[in-house]
Parts: structure tokens; sequence; C-alpha cells
């Protein structure tokens, strides 16, 4: 037998589950993260140095070190503080789904930020003169102008981020975390059928990445059409 | 340096770089071999480079590895028995590594360099056509000298993901500076140390990449005039 369907049909809830705890993961780290991108984006486009550095600094080291290390460093890393472990926050930072969270949520805020920051600097000349010219204050003018126009913008370059996110949650299976992957891998220390259990998970993250592309074109045919190259 | 550590993790950075480089020449051969494909005029072909890419793409590296690591593996000691050979065949980790990383940046390459090669003029391809060069002829000496330039600014990009992927790896055994870094973590109960000098080094190896990357850019632009806004 090459391939065991019986193995696969068995551990389908388990799979289902993991689902579930992938979408989890993904909903939360991006809310939290898209919140803490649009402060760095704004503060990457300063003129200012000292207001541009800090969230240079911080967007640059993230991208520049693997995801892993970062998901170990505040997993298992941050417990070799006493000061830590005797804090308040302990209860959170020992447990492995906030610890995930976290770490991804950092991790794509510097991403977000450098696509926001890129789509911010292309907002067109005209859509700004033409706040001035209505006299609006600056808080209304990000408001009402430069945030929404450079957030719909932003929209294609972020749906490979959201897609790059899906994958990256996988990383929570080894935090002890049963997501898809993790339960790939109950099921293959359970039966020793590593090609039946990683094809399923894959075909899993197929499935889900075809979904979010689906849903971020349907939500680029809302926001962007304006855009839109003309059709006749 | 590290409680003794230094030495060990420095082996481990000299094989991750190693790895690296390995995976990135094996992405490069399968990203030209699907770029190839993908620009073909045969329906079939263009298909196969597609599926590839798309395949590839859509599913998370860590899922490929522990599938290609496990699962080739197991496939293998499967279906040999069936070819006459009975013994346990142990893949090595760097190997599989290697073609693991490679196999899956492929794809993305093949992205990158289509890209660039539909950027092309037309004419530059049929120019060597009417000059009777074949297709292999107008493929290399023709189209990827130019395809170069304009794949650089995806080519640094996937290398930079790529060199972090590299992390990855060590989950199936193979004894790159993470797994180093994790074997001392348990050991002198340091974690955060440990794993804060990996985190320092990636960050020196993707520093200078992209420094060296920037000045290659610029070697290959030489002579093409710099659009101003």
């Amino acid at each position: 037998m090459i391939f065991d369907y019986n193995v696969v049909l068995d551990s389908l809830p388990l799979y289902f589950s993991g689902v579930l705890v992938t979408l989890k993961l993904l909903a939360i780290s991006l809310a939290f993260g898209l919140l803490l991108a649009v402060p760095l984006a704004l503060m990457r486009i300063s003129k200012q140095a000292a207001v541009n550095f800090p969230a240079w600094l911080y967007t640059y080291v993230i991208r520049g070190t693997p995801m892993m290390v970062q998901l170990f460093l505040i997993y298992y890393g941050l417990a070799q503080f006493e000061a830590v472990r005797a804090s308040f926050l302990w209860p959170y930072l020992s447990s492995a789904t906030v610890c995930a969270c976290l770490a991804f949520a950092l991790n794509t805020s510097a991403y977000t930020a450098e696509i926001l920051a890129g789509s911010l600097k292309a907002t067109p000349h005209g859509e700004i003169e033409a706040a001035k010219a209505m006299g609006m204050s600056r808080f209304t003018f990000y408001r009402r102008i430069l945030l929404p126009s450079a957030l719909r913008r932003a929209l294609p370059q972020y749906s490979n981020e959201v897609i790059m996110m899906l994958h990256t949650t996988s990383l929570a299976s080894m935090v002890t975390l049963v997501d898809i992957t993790g339960a790939a891998r109950t099921v293959n220390s359970q039966y020793y059928m590593p090609f039946e259990a990683f094809v399923t998970a894959g075909l899993f993250y197929l499935g889900l990445t075809f979904i979010l592309v689906r849903l971020f074109r349907l939500a680029e045919h809302r926001w962007l059409a304006y855009l839109a190259p003309r059709k006749h | 340096m590290l409680n003794g550590y230094g030495a060990t993790i420095i082996d481990g950075t000299w094989l991750t770089l190693q790895l690296a480089l390995s995976s990135m020449a094996v992405a490069i051969a399968l990203g030209l071999l699907g770029a190839a494909f993908r620009i073909s005029p045969l329906r079939w072909l263009s298909g196969l480079g597609d599926a590839y890419a798309t395949v590839i793409r859509g599913i998370p590296d860590l899922v490929l590895i522990l599938l290609i690591f496990y699962g080739g593996q197991d496939m293998v000691n499967r279906l040999a028995p069936m070819l006459g050979h009975d013994d346990y065949i142990d893949i090595d980790p760097f190997i599989a590594g290697v073609g693991t990383l490679g196999f899956i940046y492929g794809a993305y390459l093949s992205e990158t360099f289509r890209g660039a090669f539909m950027a092309i003029p037309k004419g530059q391809g049929e120019a060597g056509q009417a000059y009777g060069m074949s297709g292999l002829q107008v493929f290399f000496r023709i189209l990827v000298p130019q395809m170069i330039r304009l794949a650089i600014p995806g080519f640094t990009n996937n290398w930079l993901v790529l060199t972090k992927a590299t992390a990855l790896i060590s989950v199936v055994g193979l004894q790159d500076m993470m797994f180093k870094a994790k074997n001392a973590a348990d050991a002198t109960h340091q974690p955060f140390t440990f794993y804060l000098a990996v985190a320092g080094i990636y960050l020196l190896i993707t520093s200078v990449s992209l420094l060296a990357l920037r000045y290659l850019e610029k070697r290959y632009s030489a002579g093409v005039k710099a659009v101003e806004i």
C-alpha cells in the first residue's frame, strides 16, 4: 500500500481542530500586528531622524532574523530571567499560545509597517494638497485622507504578508501547540506514517491559502476597484 | 566566550552558510528551469511549471521540510525493497536540507525569474533567432544575461528568506547553529543568551548579504539610466 487513506480519514477530526488553532493564531497575530504596524509606518515616513530611526531599527532587526529564533527567544529565552518569572506577567508568558501570538504579532508588525510605509510614501501629491487646501488639521488629514488611501493601496502586498503569516503559524507546532502542523506531527508519531501525515497537512494549508487568495481578490474588487485597469 | 560554547556555535554558523549557499545554487538551477517551463509556448510545460510554483508556494516551509525529510525517507524505504534493496537507507540531513530548501526556493525564484524574463523586450530574443541561434543559445546568451539585472531585487529578497529558513533544518537534526544553540541552551539553562547570539549572527549574515547584493545591483545596472521621480 503506497498511500494509506484510513490513517488520514481517522485523524481528520484532529486536523480540523488544528485548522481552528491555526486560524486563531493567524487572526490574533494579524490583528495585533496591524495595530502596531500603523504607528510604526507613520514613524518610518517621518523626516525626523529621532522618530524614524527607532522604527527603522525595529523593522530591520525583526526582518533580519529568523522567525524561529524570535519565537524561541520569547518562549524559552524569557524564562532565563528571575525578574520575568517573578512578575505578574509570568502566567501569560509561560503559556505557549500567548508567546506564539506575541512572537508572530511582533514579526508581522515589522513586515506590515514596511509595506504600509511604502504605500504611504506613494500617496499621490494631489490628495495631500487637496487636504491642505481644505484646511484639514493634521489628525483629520491622517484619518480621512492619508491612512484610508494608503491602507487600500497596500492591500495587494498585504495579502502576500497574510499568506506568509499563515505559513509562519506552522512554527507554533514547535512550542507544543497542536495546529495543522502539530496535528500532522501527532499523527506521524502515532502511526509512523510521515508521508500521509504531512501530505494531508500540506493539502490543508494549500486549501487555506487558496481561500485567502480568493478573499483578498474580493477585497481588492471592493476597495481597489477605482485603480483597476479599464475594461473597455 | 559564551560559557565555552562560542566555538561550537561558530562551527554551526559555518554549516548554516554552507547550507544556505548550496541550497541557493540548487534553487537557482530549479528556478531557471521552472521559469523556462513557465514562459514556454508548450501548454503542458508551462502548466507543469505553474503547478510547481503554485503548490510549493502554498505550503509552509516547515511542513515541506518535514514531508520531504521524514516522508521522503519513509517512501525511499518503502520503495527500495521492491527494487531489491533490503538495507535501511538513511538520508543525510545536509543533503536532504539542500535538496528541500533548493526545491522550495526554486519555486519562489521561478516566479522572480519569470517576471524578469517577461520584462525583456521581445525583439531581443527575435534578433537572436534571426542570427540563427538555437533556442538554448538564445536563452543562455541573450535572455539570461539581461534577466539578471532585472531579477536582482527579487533575488535579494529570496536569498534573505532562504538564509533565515535554514534555521528550520535544525528540526530534522542538522547540526547548524540553531541546533548548536539549542544544545548549549539546554546544557547551561541560558536560552536567552544563546538564541540572542544566534539572532545576532543571522542579522550579521543578512546585513552583509544586503550590502553585497546592493553593490552587485549597481554593477549590473551600469549603463542603464536610473529614473528619478
